[in-house]
């Protein structure tokens, strides 16, 4: 049978609401997801009313600031707060980003909703299991495969060549793009999903790799790229402005390529 | 504690931390054969060398003539001669291959027109001992940290290392002055675990969250100090905190050196480049400790920019926007969101703010963790070894250079690799694990997670980091430090009245806080108590009532014990190596630092 609603235990009810303190100059709702493995209920949205003049300008800052004064409970992944680490990529009013280098300003709406990224198992809270998600990225083999013997110095690569990294090598692995993709909701046992694959990409474009032939055979397989279907919901959302559709359409092309 | 039980693992190698210097570390060991395991709070890529930007120092001499001796005159003078010369040898001598070897595994460096490797001028990097500025330091655009961490990530995953990922190491298993291992709490089920190994290894880099205004990530709670405090064992030159030029206004978030290495430059109120003033010969690109006092003179002469008059501008937007977009489009981004400024109109707003920690567990520059015992200032700690951030080699001495840590990271991680392939049999017996060693670590970590008193850990931590900013900062005096000392000890005394909120066991980040409160406090403590006990002026340790460097009394590494139950630190010396490595090159005697 097609299940149409969400299984039982995984409804979300209504949790508790954190008032904002006495004197609070100016309040913003967050409705944050809650789930807490090691009890009983199913998840729940709690409520938390922030005095955002307390805080900084980042929803980060304003989970620090719950976490610090409200609810030192709420459990999410947080460490460089400047976008390049990809700890903290959460669900933020609907659109999966980094909650470090996302304005709570720029969710629109009365209340800035706050879910872990979306179709993966939940751990705890906001905190996604990523485990498939490594596992792919390890199974595209993101190493430098050489079989020329190492010179003394540096490979040489001309900065035309090295350009051809560009828009691929700068991925911190937020996963914001795979768990944005309904293909990868879908089939993420067998698709690698717009991440996984953007490195592919990025091995693929390097001058200095001496394995383009093994990398795409290992590609080549009905699932692990090609359910890609351009959606283009990971163009939309990577927080670090990146093409990872771009990406994979290319691997499509040098498929193409090689068999003509 | 019944309550809890262990799961059992053996390792020849345990590494903490997969950061720069833990994977290299990680990786030299298991192609030595050796079972390596590499136990880490965060996956790897989310480490904080991920946010080195500017690049890797080496003497590669792709844009013109570079030697290694340069390199280490360079070193030796950043640190105020309170580096040691031996080490300092080992690690510009091995730069170049370390970087080659980064290279071989495909980190993506920018280029020069011929294909080389792009260097780019940093801080107190020089031509011919100090003639001129030289671009040394090896650059993927201002990624060179990402590039890296990725990098060496990737070659992990192709060796045979075994990761721990989100796996907080609790405390070192102990007995009797010899490391066997570490316990550690795994964060997704709520597991605790015991790894017994021939070696640790810390590579869990710096304490940057001691302070209230750091350009260090959340992490960086200094986890491996704060372990080696617990297991009775001394940190060393803890005084020296770097505070990094150009943090932005407000956010503390880094704008690379290499800003100013590209040609970006510092302007006070008057729109006057006042570096011309402090350091003729290199201006801007004067090492950090000198750029960061100049910044608060600046400031506190009322030459500051802003509505308050309390920071400082660096200015890009007379730079060609074609070098922004290629070597600078990080910190273009990251200026745009944290300070609302577009580089190529409008000037960045910065601040000194804390960077980096040249003090750490002392080790030798193998890599081996050393102590004063017996009169020996380089007693080895059997199976223990520290590297990267967490560890004082001592190559960075009182102040270190920017992009020297980076090459500390690799060159050191793979000295470590090295020394554990030579030294270690793989599967060696190794004893039992005991679990009166172990009891210790159970019943604090039982104790904090049912802390039941008043104070927050958020509430407490915050005190601690107001302490450590207001009386330990780019300049200090007698006054201050005793306020910071008096203020930590109540931050201390309070932990007894702590309260943790979540009893939970899987990801209980109210309790994995508070564990790294407890180790931030006591190197918050000793960084205050040696600043004070220090009554000279060097590199980063700037004592406006000692002004001057004293060589006479202390050309000395400050070693500093923590008794936690008492709260009291303990203090003592060890010399500064007067020797290099090899007759190659002499001893570089000590002369004043003037740039």
């Amino acid at each position: 049978m097609v299940e149409l609603t969400l299984p039982k235990n995984s409804k979300v009810g209504k949790g508790r609401h954190y008032p904002a303190p006495d004197g609070a100059e100016k309040v913003r709702r967050f409705k944050v997801y809650r789930w807490d493995p090691e009890g009983q209920g199913n998840p729940v949205w709690d409520t938390y009313d922030v005095d955002v003049s307390a805080c900084g300008p980042m929803v980060l800052d304003a989970l620090l600031h719950i976490k610090n004064v409200m609810d030192p409970t709420l459990a999410f992944r947080r460490s460089c707060r400047e976008g390049v680490c990809g700890s903290c990529a959460m669900n933020i009013g609907g659109r999966n980003t980094l909650a470090c280098t996302h304005g709570w300003e720029e969710v629109s709406g009365a209340e800035v909703t706050i879910s872990p990224l979306p179709h993966m198992p939940v751990i705890k809270d906001l905190i996604p299991d990523l485990t498939l998600f490594y596992a792919q990225y390890e199974s595209i083999e993101p190493w430098l495969h050489t079989v020329t013997p190492e010179p003394q110095k540096e490979w040489r690569q001309s900065e035309e060549d090295r350009q051809k990294l560009d828009g691929l090598y700068e991925c911190i692995l937020c996963a914001c793009c795979s768990t944005s993709c309904p293909s990868y909701w879908w089939n993420q046992e067998k698709y690698l999903g717009p991440a996984a694959l953007l490195q592919a990409k990025r091995w693929l474009a390097d001058s200095r790799d001496e394995a383009t032939g093994e990398r795409l055979d290992a590609l080549e397989d009905p699932f692990k790229l090609y359910r890609c279907h351009t959606i283009m919901n990971c163009a939309q959302v990577c927080p670090k402005g990146l093409n990872p559709a771009k990406a994979i359409s290319e691997i499509k092309v040098m498929l193409v390529d090689r068999t003509i | 504690m019944s309550a809890y039980s262990f799961t059992d693992h053996r390792f020849d190698v345990v590494v903490v931390g997969a950061g720069g210097s833990g994977l290299r570390a990680a990786l030299g060991c298991a192609a030595a054969g050796l079972r390596t395991a590499c136990i880490s709070k965060v996956f790897p890529t989310r480490s904080h060398t991920v946010a080195a930007q500017g690049g890797i120092s080496a003497s590669l001499g792709n844009m013109g003539q570079d030697d290694w001796r340069w390199h280490m005159y360079d070193t030796v003078k950043g640190s105020d001669w309170l580096g040691d010369q031996d080490a300092i040898e080992y690690l510009v001598r091995n730069a170049p291959d370390a970087v080659y070897e980064l290279e071989h595994w495909g980190v993506p460096f920018s280029r020069t027109p011929e294909g080389k490797i792009y260097q780019r001028a940093f801080g107190g990097m020089t031509r011919n001992f100090g003639e001129a500025p030289i671009q040394r330091t090896c650059a993927a655009a201002d990624r060179t940290g990402h590039a890296m961490l990725h990098t060496m990530y990737g070659q992990a995953l192709s060796k045979s290392v075994e990761f721990f990922i989100e796996y907080f190491a609790l405390d070192l298993i102990m007995d009797d002055g010899v490391c066997r291992g570490v316990s550690a709490w795994k964060l997704d089920d709520g597991s605790l675990h015991r790894f017994s190994a021939q070696t640790v290894v810390l590579a869990t880099g710096g304490y940057g969250r001691a302070y209230f205004s750091c350009t260090s990530a959340h992490t960086c709670t200094g986890d491996g100090g704060g372990m080696a405090l617990r297991a009775g064992l001394a940190l060393q030159d803890m005084e020296f905190v770097q505070f990094h030029p150009t943090g932005i206004y407000g956010a503390g978030c880094l704008i690379t050196e290499g800003a100013r290495g590209e040609g970006g430059y510092l302007t006070n109120s008057e729109g006057e480049r006042f570096m011309e003033r402090y350091a003729p010969s290199v201006k801007d690109l004067a090492p950090r400790d000198m750029v960061s006092r100049a910044m608060t003179i600046e400031i506190r002469e009322g030459r500051g920019v802003g509505p308050n008059k309390d920071h400082i501008f660096l200015h890009l937007d007379h730079l060609d926007p074609k070098v922004l977009h290629e070597r600078l489009p990080g910190i273009s981004e990251t200026a745009k969101i944290f300070a609302g400024v577009d580089v190529t109109r409008e000037p960045i707003p910065v601040l000194p703010t804390v960077h980096y920690n040249m003090g750490g567990i002392p080790t030798n520059y193998h890599g081996e963790v050393v102590t004063l015992a017996k009169g020996d200032p380089d007693a080895v700690i059997p199976g223990l070894m520290a590297v990267g951030e967490a560890a004082c080699v001592s190559v960075h001495g009182s102040n270190r250079l920017g992009s020297n840590s980076l090459i500390d990271l690799v060159v050191f991680g793979r000295a470590v690799g090295l020394h554990c392939g030579e030294v270690l049999k793989a599967g060696a017996r190794q004893p039992e694990v005991n679990d009166a060693w172990t009891e210790p670590h159970l019943s604090r970590f039982d104790r904090l997670r049912h802390s039941s008193g008043a104070v927050p850990t958020a509430a407490l931590r915050l005190e601690m980091q107001r302490a450590a900013q207001e009386d330990a900062a780019v300049f200090r005096t007698g006054e201050t430090l005793r306020s910071g000392v008096q203020r930590l000890a109540a931050v201390h005394a309070k932990r007894k009245d702590l309260k943790v909120v979540d009893r939970g066991m899987i990801w209980n980040t109210d309790l994995m806080e508070t564990l790294e409160f407890e180790n931030l406090i006591g190197q918050a403590i000793v960084t205050v108590e040696g600043a004070l006990n220090r009554q000279e002026s060097r590199g980063a340790h700037a004592r406006e009532d000692f002004a001057e460097r004293d060589d006479k009394t202390w050309m000395k590494h400050t070693l500093a014990w923590f008794d936690d139950a008492s709260g009291t630190v303990r203090i003592d010396y060890r010399p500064v190596h007067s020797y290099t490595m090899t007759n190659d090159i002499a001893y570089i005697p000590p002369k004043a630092r003037v740039y």
